[in-house]
């Protein structure tokens, strides 16, 4: 029993060894979890901040918590700092909301010689954009589901 | 155990982004792009408040919370003021998000040099 189960084992490492990407899956995985989890701890603390130390209601700790972090994931793709990151964080860079100003900035940034209206003010939302058409748009969608449910 | 519950789940929704974007050939635009239409569709379909009961900013601040406030601004809309409030919920709810994005956004673009590429 002991030889089968080891035959098992070693196939199935074989075939994980044969189905992982050449890239290194789990670590990115893990490195994506850590920042990513990180940059919503630090969110978690500005929750508590705003909470209780500006006595805010909840309406006003989410958008302390929001431009806070807009401002810093801007502030950082500025300085460079924040591509650093990106570079072995992934997705633990992108996916939290800093993510979302650094999407904001980097192209704004980039384009700046092309003046600016249609070099920073354009592109400002060559990602940002494309975000807001299909977070907007399906809200309005599930806004009026909402509302003939309610109607019916 | 807030903070605790904030990185686990804040961690697990940024590790799924990043299978996303190892295993298929998506880019982190389509990324968000996705991550904030499930955190509509997941929100209406009232799976998402329980991750934002639990986790806190590790559900808030993924863009997944952004679809999330993007659909509760749209539903209280419907309540207070009925189909107009459909229109009008969804950005009113994410307006200090929307709006500090433009305004920071653009000052750091003015402030800042692009790095030149090495």
């Amino acid at each position: 029993m002991d030889i089968k189960k080891h035959i098992e084992e070693t196939n199935y490492q074989n075939y994980v060894k044969q189905s992982m990407p050449k890239s290194h899956l789990l670590k990115e995985c893990v490195m994506a979890f850590i920042v990513g989890g990180l940059i919503c701890v630090l969110g978690e603390a500005l929750n508590d901040l705003g909470e209780m130390v500006f006595r805010l209601d909840e309406d006003g700790v989410n958008a302390f918590r929001s431009a806070v972090l807009i401002f810093l994931g801007a502030l950082f793709t500025g300085i460079g700092i924040y591509d650093v990151l990106g570079r072995f964080a992934g997705a633990g860079s992108i996916v939290p909301i800093t993510g979302f100003a650094n999407s904001i900035v980097s192209p704004a940034l980039e384009y700046k010689w092309e003046g600016y209206v249609l070099g920073v003010g354009a592109k400002l939302f060559t990602i940002a954009g494309p975000v807001l058409v299909y977070g907007i748009s399906s809200s309005i969608i599930v806004g009026v589901i909402y509302y003939i449910i309610g109607v019916v | 155990m807030n903070y605790l519950w904030a990185f686990i789940i804040g961690g697990l929704i940024c590790r799924g982004g990043q299978i996303l974007l190892s295993k298929t050939s998506m880019t982190p635009a389509r990324i968000l792009v996705l991550f904030v239409t499930a955190g509509v569709v997941l929100t209406a379909l009232g799976l998402y408040e329980p991750l934002v009961k639990l986790g806190g900013a590790g559900a808030q601040v993924p863009l997944t919370g952004f679809g999330y406030a993007l659909a509760k601004g749209a539903f209280k809309g419907v309540n207070e003021s009925g189909l107009l409030g459909a229109l009008s919920g969804g950005v009113k709810g994410t307006a200090a998000g929307i709006a500090s994005a433009v305004i920071f956004g653009y000052l750091i673009a003015l402030i800042f040099t692009p790095k030149t590429k090495k």
